[in-house]
């Protein structure tokens, strides 16, 4: 199996022994290049799903979706980053101002964080250290913060709704969220990102195929993942029909950007994670055939991760483009009287499994 | 209908009102026309209809002039619906209701001067200056009442507290379908109030029909509720023809009667498709779009136009049909039936849209008769009130088709009338579609159309409710009076009742559930 280790430790050697340069310059050239590649990638995974997401809405809904710019319209969401790029940003009277400008940023924050953990490759993940599952849920609650002082900078009174909502959407699903890696901790024993992967490599060592409590686990995951990732049916915070746009309504150009794109890449990460956590990551299909385990392995573990996350994407947005929206209370009683309780008992569960089998 | 009015006046109108209801169960209020009767003076004149016997009335009555201004007693404790329909009154006649606790305008400014359909109302642009300021808005309303000398006076009422968190629903807002817009009290995330305002679409109909000749003001009525203008034509055209004594040929009812039902099927659709739009389920919008467009397609060919039809006139019909318009009727019908639960799969048959749908804006049958919430809405609750049925127009008397009511009264039992209704309508039309029998496409008239004098109101079943057209001719080319009930205004009166203590999403569903298109409900 292709290990990115070999292409890291050959920057890290060309900078330290053929340039000689001492551990300050070495690290910071290093964090510089990884920094770029993770702002690059976060940019084109960003275009790829928004083609991907009206594309795929389209042809739910009888149509053919953007096809005039480029071929086949791949070209049109190019056409709207530069739109959003050279669109004048503006401060609305009475905002409050300091609140009104950092929001956006602690929101992208937020999702360059999460997305920052991803295992991409053996051997190839940005962040990667013990408690690395921990971490993933500590910066992403970040993103809440940003919610809510949106809604609350704006001086618009949807804006202030809309992060109400979505304050206690976020917090409550996170709930969840958080006992659903924790079940995956238990049956893989590690909290690093990479550990779980390597946990699940090998011939039917999946998580959901190791405990039938990962599997409950990996769809409550997906629906709490949908939820914390504000998309239908889960859109309360936005509800265009009765919020217009939610906390986002008084942005423009980027600041409106950046949520549109944290929208996006939020719904990457939470697909990554659920692919990492509980279909194995980078780890190929593999079923005890030894001929058939080898030409699976000698396809680079990359697009085995990229593949199964953009399953999970696509599942995710079939869903929004399916369901209706529900209404607060229901949102509510959803989390705290079946999910929550639901993976309380989930939990002790594999607590069970792993002690008995 | 022509209309004998019960005369009353102002000492024995209160009680003769109140009797109406209780002894001779005229429960439904179907509008309140105001008009300037000329030497009479101001006045209005009520239509009611006995819900059990289906049997209508009208009363007339003649405001009492107080100084300056005019008086009437209220009716509002009797018949909720006429809340609305009282302010409308005062808005354009000036006509004070004593006891009704917010006499505020309705459709104008709250700074507009002059009550513009009394007569001698100063039509002058100079005088009617388009106002560059905001308008004024104001937290408090008035009561007026006669004290024991037959003075005049004014109570105010707060309509907001100090701390209430009041959001604006409109006039731009992407789930009021147009410019209404609904003044939200809100406590987190439950109503407590609802106050809506309108006219921001106001074009002054009524008044500018006082001065067109009969065929011009038929071009109105197509920009009503547009998904409609085929019913609004037929009650327009039906209440001029009714007036005039012009009997139609078969060919000419039949044609009106296939028209409407495509209308309707039209309207559903739309209904459908918003509906679920305003639940966030865009993909099942589109599916009805999609076969909306199927529907227009076959209008068009007759018609010529898609939104805006055109197509009766006074003695019959613009045009005669498509010689293809039989064939793809049938084509259309025979396509869209299996559809219909296509949208039930994809969106009304969902577990979130009935966790949505059901108990949300519930209206039982009592409120519903007493706030006048025809059509749909109100055959949600079990009210018996398609005008279909209960006065039988064109060839409704003749086909076979079940009112559908249902005893849910909530969202859901809302939405699913509509589903049944299509359908019906289906039906309808595969009932006649073969059998319009030969004859004239318009009965020819005289170069210049007068209604002889008199006054008429003829009603046809809209798609969201009763539209109904009051016509008061004396002898004119043009009309003297013309009112027209809309279907969405007694709908948007029903809101605040509907909503108290709901959540503000549920606001969207009843909005969407209800059915109301804001240019036929703003006139």
């Amino acid at each position: 199996m292709f290990d990115f280790s070999i292409v890291t430790s050959f920057v890290d050697n060309l900078l330290r022994q053929t340039l000689g340069l001492g551990d300050f310059w070495t690290i910071l050239i290093e964090c510089v290049l990884v920094g770029l590649g993770i702002l690059v990638g976060y940019a084109l995974l960003a275009i790829v799903l928004i083609f991907m997401e009206r594309k795929v809405c389209a042809y739910f809904q009888c149509r053919i979706g953007p096809m005039r710019v480029g071929p086949w319209g791949i070209f049109q969401v190019f056409a709207d980053v530069l739109k959003m790029l050279i669109k004048e940003i503006f401060a609305i009277d009475k905002a409050d101002l300091l609140l009104y400008y950092v929001a956006p940023f602690l929101v992208i924050i937020a999702s360059v964080g999460t997305f920052s953990f991803l295992p991409w490759n053996k051997g190839m993940s940005v962040l990667d250290f013990n408690v690395g599952i921990f971490m993933i849920t500590a910066i992403s609650s970040i993103g809440v913060v940003g919610i809510f002082m949106a809604g609350w900078g704006s001086n618009n009174k949807y804006s202030v709704v809309s992060a109400m909502r979505g304050a206690v959407q976020m917090i409550s699903y996170e709930m969840s969220l958080g006992l659903c890696l924790i079940c995956a901790v238990i049956l893989t024993g590690t909290m690093q990102m990479s550990g779980i992967v390597d946990a699940q490599t090998g011939p039917w060592k999946w998580l959901i195929f190791q405990s039938p409590t990962a599997i409950i686990a990996f769809l409550v995951f997906l629906v709490s993942g949908n939820a914390e990732a504000n998309r239908g049916p889960f859109d309360l915070a936005e509800a265009e029909s009765e919020l217009t746009a939610g906390y986002h309504t008084e942005y423009s150009g980027m600041g409106f950007g950046f949520y549109y794109l944290a929208e996006y890449l939020n719904l990457f990460v939470i697909s990554g994670l659920a692919s990492a956590v509980f279909l194995g990551g980078w780890a190929p299909v593999n079923i005890g055939l030894d001929a058939f385990d080898h030409v699976m392995n000698l396809i680079p573990g990359i697009f085995w991760f990229l593949g199964k996350s953009f399953l999970v994407v696509w599942i995710l947005m079939w869903v929004r483009w399916t369901f209706p929206r529900l209404r607060i209370d229901q949102i509510l009683k959803l989390e705290w009287k079946y999910l929550m309780p639901l993976m309380l008992l989930v939990l002790i569960l594999t607590t069970a499994w792993v002690a008995l089998v | 209908m022509k209309l004998n009015n019960i005369e009353l006046n102002f000492d024995n109108f209160a009680g003769e009102m109140v009797k109406l209801k209780s002894e001779k169960h005229f429960d439904y209020l179907v509008t309140i026309i105001g008009e300037d009767f000329g030497e009479e003076g101001l006045g209005c004149i009520y239509i009611l209809e006995n819900t059990q016997s289906h049997e209508r009335c009208s009363t007339k009555v003649i405001a009492k002039q107080v100084g300056e201004d005019y008086v009437i007693p209220s009716v509002l404790k009797i018949w909720n619906a006429a809340d609305l329909l009282e302010r409308e009154v005062f808005d354009f006649l000036g006509i004070k209701f004593l006891g009704h606790p917010d006499m505020r305008r309705l459709f104008m400014r709250n700074d507009f001067a002059g009550y513009p359909l009394r007569k001698d109302f100063n039509m002058s642009p100079e005088a009617n200056r388009f106002p560059t300021t905001d308008e004024p808005e104001t937290d408090f309303t008035t009561e007026w009442n006669l004290d024991k000398h037959g003075n005049l006076v004014a109570t105010r009422h707060r309509l907001f507290d100090e701390d209430d968190f009041v959001v604006n629903f409109g006039p731009n807002h992407p789930s009021m379908h147009g410019v209404l817009r609904l003044q939200a009290v809100l406590d987190g995330e439950t109503v407590k109030h609802i106050y809506p305002h309108l006219g921001y679409i106001h074009r002054g109909m009524e008044k500018m029909m006082e001065s067109m000749t009969y065929p011009q003001t038929l071009a109105m009525t197509d920009r009503l509720n547009y998904l409609c203008a085929m019913m609004h034509r037929h009650a327009l055209v039906g209440v001029i023809e009714d007036g005039m004594g012009i009997e139609l040929s078969e060919r000419i009812q039949y044609i009106r009667t296939i028209m409407d039902e495509l209308q309707r099927i039209d309207n559903h659709l739309l209904y459908l498709g918003t509906a679920a739009q305003d639940m966030g389920a865009l993909t099942a919008f589109l599916y009805c779009m999609r076969d909306r467009e199927h529907v227009l397609n076959v209008m068009e060919e007759t018609t010529g136009g898609r939104l805006i039809q055109n197509y009766y006139r006074i003695g019959g019909l613009q045009d005669d049909i498509d010689p293809n318009f039989v064939e793809n009727t049938k084509t259309l019908c025979k396509y869209l039936r299996p559809m219909i639960q296509e949208y039930m799969d994809v969106f009304g048959d969902n577990v979130i849209t009935h966790n949505r749908f059901e108990g949300v804006g519930p209206m039982g049958l009592e409120d519903s008769i007493n706030y006048a919430l025809t059509g749909p809405a109100g055959r949600a609750a079990g009210w018996h009130n398609d005008v279909r049925k209960n006065h039988p127009y064109a060839c409704y008397g003749q086909v076979n088709f079940k009112e559908i009511t249902l005893d849910g009264a909530d969202a859901m039992a809302r939405y699913m009338v509509h589903i049944n209704e299509l359908y019906q309508s289906l039906d309808i039309i595969e009932q006649l579609i073969d059998n319009i029998p030969e004859g004239e496409f318009y009965i020819k008239q005289k170069p210049i159309i007068k209604v002889p004098e008199g006054q008429w109101y003829f009603s046809v079943e809209g798609g969201a409710g009763e539209f109904g057209v009051y016509l008061d001719s004396r002898g004119d080319k043009s009309p003297y009076r013309l009112k027209m009930r809309p279907m969405g205004l007694t709908l948007t009166g029903a809101f605040d009742r509907m909503l108290r203590g709901q959540k503000v999403a549920d606001l969207v569903t009843a909005g969407a559930t209800i059915d109301f298109v804001i240019p036929d409900l703003d006139r």
